[in-house]
């Protein structure tokens, strides 16, 4: 056996091209005779498109094109309606791209986008989610294919009749993904063939969704997408922009870049949708929960259906005879909603992990103690054996690194000069998957090994993961392997997505590694001059996996303080304790669960998406006014896990590690605030004027 | 004025201008549209990739380069108004043969993960570690007459202009501190 990679940290591989600016992104591939297109957004909510009049934007010099659902290209209707785009003049919502200029530069296609003209006939549209909409209904799943409601024992006489219960509403507003590299793609025809450069999480989906759209054969179409600049969700499917640069370059039949632009970020390509969260837990007086319930309303777009699933985290996290979750959806006159870091688990926890901390409080019991006690032994939800649960021990863990035990848990005890200091701790779960995967492994007449595979690095490090495993399954240095991803012409991979992608990838990896080691041991005499080539692929696998609970674990601490005269909240230190399977690079798995919960800072302190419901638009759709946390919002922050060992997951045994960094991050971070200053928000993000303005700030 | 960039009618040549400048130290001559920024002047016109457009209004810093050696975000700047100037970018910080300190730092330190802001962090890193070997203050220099130390605060506070969505805040602080420790 080689000394392993697996394990051991490793700068990732394209650091030097990342740190050079020589990294090519989607629309930074040199081409001759390219042209640029600049998509137009409906300025009306609901309704249809009268009348486009495309001459002004013709008139600018440099533009070449007006592309409307009156001169495009025709798609099929068949595939996805987000991605119907161009072909009738229905308008679904304020900013819907319903127009593209393409010109010779830039600065021609911005002004012709400006310069289309654009009647509409209008109709009533209704933006807003509340709890008492008329259009509330019950969707018959929820993401992916969950059940709608879950119900066990009887929750209502059993919180009736509980001692201590906690019944509170919680809210969040929408968030926006906002990776720093836009939805971007450079496409271009060449007899008949598609080849795009594109900024996605999954080049395999995008690959087969335009040759749908376009119906021409998948191997007609090549989407390569070697360096990708974040997704967060945002790009696991494909979206707006792919689809209009393929159009507009078949229209103007030559390459086209199309780059969205920030604003534009801002609804076409879906962001994570409101949430109205009543959680109910009734106990007896030392905590142990009899009764558990999670009612979550979310919403959608009248263009498809999008259900997330909120309450599911609560399903499996804690232990409780009595328990129910429902779902409730809206179809509003909105952009859809779609994935974002945790769909689904992030808000729910916020809810979930919150309410554990107000129960912690009536009860008058440490909230780590309170979890400890309703640690569940089996899935409280299906009754499936957990493969790995350690969520004990992170809590333990936490709690001794973080110097909880010495805790007071007075809220608004401990003032510091003009700080009131407090912490609050958050349990976390995201589920482990995996998605059917192929890859191909190479032995090299050199002594080099090739390894091929769809897979697609976001900035996770799932190039130098794959790798390091490659290297091990190999059992060769990983020096003498080389790397191969980002390309639909590879072996077909899901997505980067769902903190499924290193298990995904790694699976049919290990398979294509063994397979050609096996084949290597009874092959005599030298290779041929192209290798020797194994293909493995792991649906029969993943189709045969008995049903267990599979989940990574994590727990969150946090020190806030917050300035009693401004109510001003700092997150001075905050800790993350995760239980995920094997990691496989130290250095990058960190980089990763730091950077989920920097994003939980940026979700429970300064994100919001602040509606104007006159045109269902927001008001704040740019880095200005929709805030994201900066570096000088991120002091002292530390991700580490415990040893865990788990052979019912895959044979890397990983878990992922994209989500579970943020689920449990904003609970805790309110968690503290409570401590802090005695005032509970429920409804995101915490801002001052919601502590300063509270008669009980302490 | 209102209707001019967009007028049909406005002849070529009043559209456009030459402008020579400098960038990485090579003498660039152009004709460019006056509409046309630094940052899409870089990327469209000469091939340098490396600045980023993350937002083109200032709001991100991922198209922070140096102009006369101090940072700018490069799509607020049309490109006509720098004739002379001398442009850093991302593509200028290495040496012929390697890395920068700084470069190998945010390397080894993991400092960035999707690598989109990462140009400008970059960019906007150097111009921080000069600042502070300048002695500029910031908003949180504690004493506006002594010798500004890099401290983690100090660093923190002149990085806030460069959004990382990615969350690698505190490995880029790190590696910055570790530069400026090795000045």
């Amino acid at each position: 056996m080689s000394a392993g990679a697996v394990g051991r940290a490793h700068p990732r591989l394209e650091g030097p091209e990342k740190v050079t600016g020589t990294a090519r992104y989607a629309v930074e591939y040199p081409l001759e005779d390219v042209t640029y297109g600049w998509a137009v957004p409906a300025a009306a909510v609901r309704g249809r498109i009268t009348r486009i009049d495309p001459d002004p934007a013709l008139a600018v010099p440099g533009v070449l094109a007006v592309l409307h659902h009156g001169n495009a290209p025709r798609l099929s209707p068949d595939v996805e309606p987000e991605l119907y785009l161009l072909q009738d003049p229905a308008v679904h919502y304020r900013g819907q791209l319903v127009a593209l200029v393409v010109a010779e530069s830039i600065e021609a296609a911005r002004e012709g986008a400006r310069q289309v003209r654009i009647d509409y006939d209008t109709e009533p549209h209704s933006t807003v989610l509340t709890a008492d909409h008329p259009g509330l209904y019950r969707p018959e799943k929820v993401n992916p294919s969950y059940p709608t409601d879950t119900s066990e024992g009887d929750f209502d006489a059993a919180f009736d009749a509980a001692e201590v219960r906690v019944d509170a509403t919680y809210r969040t507003p929408a968030y926006h993904n906002n990776p720093m590299e836009p939805h971007a793609t450079t496409a271009q025809w060449r007899d008949g063939r598609l080849l795009v450069h594109d900024s996605n999480q999954g080049s395999t989906a995008v690959q087969a969704a335009l040759a749908e759209l376009f119906g021409i054969p998948r191997d007609s179409v090549r989407v390569i997408s070697e360096h990708v600049g974040g997704g967060f969700g945002s790009k696991g499917y494909p979206k707006a922009a792919v689809v209009l640069a393929s159009l507009a370059a078949r229209q103007v039949d030559r390459p086209v870049r199309l780059a969205l632009t920030r604003q534009q970020l801002f609804g076409p390509i879906g962001y994570r949708t409101p949430t109205i969260q009543r959680v109910r837990l009734g106990s007896d007086a030392d905590g142990r929960i009899a009764a558990i319930c999670h009612d979550a309303i979310s919403q959608t777009s009248t263009i498809t259906e999008f259900a997330e699933q909120t309450a599911v985290y609560t399903r499996s996290m804690y232990a409780a005879p009595h328990r129910r979750t429902t779902h409730r959806l809206v179809r509003l006159d909105v952009p859809t909603p779609f994935w974002m870091r945790a769909p689904g688990e992030c808000p729910g926890a916020y809810a979930l992990e919150s309410a554990m901390d107000e129960l912690a409080s009536a009860c008058g019991i440490d909230p780590i103690e309170l979890r400890v006690r309703n640690e569940p032994t089996v899935d409280p939800d299906q009754g499936h054996p957990f493969s790995s649960r350690n969520l004990v021990a992170c809590l333990i863990r936490g709690a001794r690194r973080f110097g909880w035990g010495d805790r007071d848990p007075r809220p608004g005890a401990r003032r510091e000069g003009r700080w009131l200091v407090g912490t609050g701790v958050a349990g976390a779960s995201y589920p482990a998957r995996a998605r059917a995967s192929a890859a191909t492994a190479t032995a090299l007449p050199d002594g080099g090994y090739l390894v091929r595979i769809n897979a697609t690095d976001i900035g996770t490090g799932a190039r130098t993961a794959l790798w390091q495993i490659a290297a091990d399954a190999l059992d060769v240095p990983p020096e003498r392997v080389t790397i191969r991803i980002g390309d639909s012409d590879l072996p077909p991979a899901g997505v980067a997505g769902g903190s499924m992608g290193t298990a995904s990838w790694s699976w049919a990896l290990t398979r294509a590694c063994q397979e050609l080691r096996d084949r290597l041991g009874h092959h005599s005499g030298s290779l041929p001059p192209e290798g020797l080539t194994v293909a493995a692929s792991t649906a029969d696998e993943i189709r045969a996996q008995k049903p267990m609970a599979r989940y990574a674990y994590g727990a969150h601490f946090v020190e806030v303080r917050v300035d009693a005269e401004t109510g001003e909240v700092r997150v001075s230190r905050m800790l993350g304790v995760f239980a995920v399977g094997r990691v496989v690079n130290p250095t990058t798995a960190r980089s990763q669960l730091i950077g989920g919960m920097t994003m939980g800072i940026s979700m429970a302190l300064h994100e919001e998406g602040l509606l104007d419901e006159r045109y269902g638009d927001w008001v704040n759709h740019d880095f200005a006014t929709y805030h994201i946390a900066g570096c000088a919002d991120v002091e002292q922050i530390e991700a580490e896990w415990v040893a865990e060992e788990d052979s019912d997951l895959n044979p890397t045994g990983v878990k992922g590690l994209g989500e579970i960094g943020i689920v449990g991050s904003a609970a805790a971070i309110a968690n503290a605030v409570r401590h802090a200053t005695g005032v509970r928000v429920r409804d995101l993000p915490i801002r001052l004027e919601k502590l300063a303005g509270s008669s009980s700030f302490t | 004025m209102q209707n001019r960039s967009g007028s049909a009618s406005i002849a070529g040549d009043e559209r456009s201008s030459r402008v020579a400048f400098t960038v990485n130290g090579d003498r660039r001559e152009l004709t460019l549209d006056n509409r046309t920024t630094l940052l899409d002047t870089l990327r469209e016109h000469l091939g340098l990739i490396g600045a980023k457009k993350g937002c083109d209004h200032g709001q991100c810093g991922s198209c922070t380069v140096l102009l006369e050696g101090r940072r700018v975000k490069s799509c607020l700047i049309f490109a006509v108004t720098l004739d002379d100037c001398s442009i850093t970018t991302v593509e200028g910080l290495a040496g012929p043969d390697r890395l920068s300190p700084l470069q190998e730092a945010f390397v080894a330190q993991d400092a960035f993960q999707c690598g989109y802001c990462t140009p400008g962090q970059l960019c906007s890193a150097r111009g921080v570690l000069d600042e502070l070997a300048e002695g500029w203050p910031s908003a949180v220099t504690e004493d506006l007459t002594g010798v500004v130390r890099p401290t983690d605060a100090e660093i923190r506070e002149r990085m806030a202009g460069n959004l990382c969505r990615c969350g690698a805040y505190p490995h880029i602080v790190a590696a910055i501190r570790e530069t400026a420790g090795e000045r």
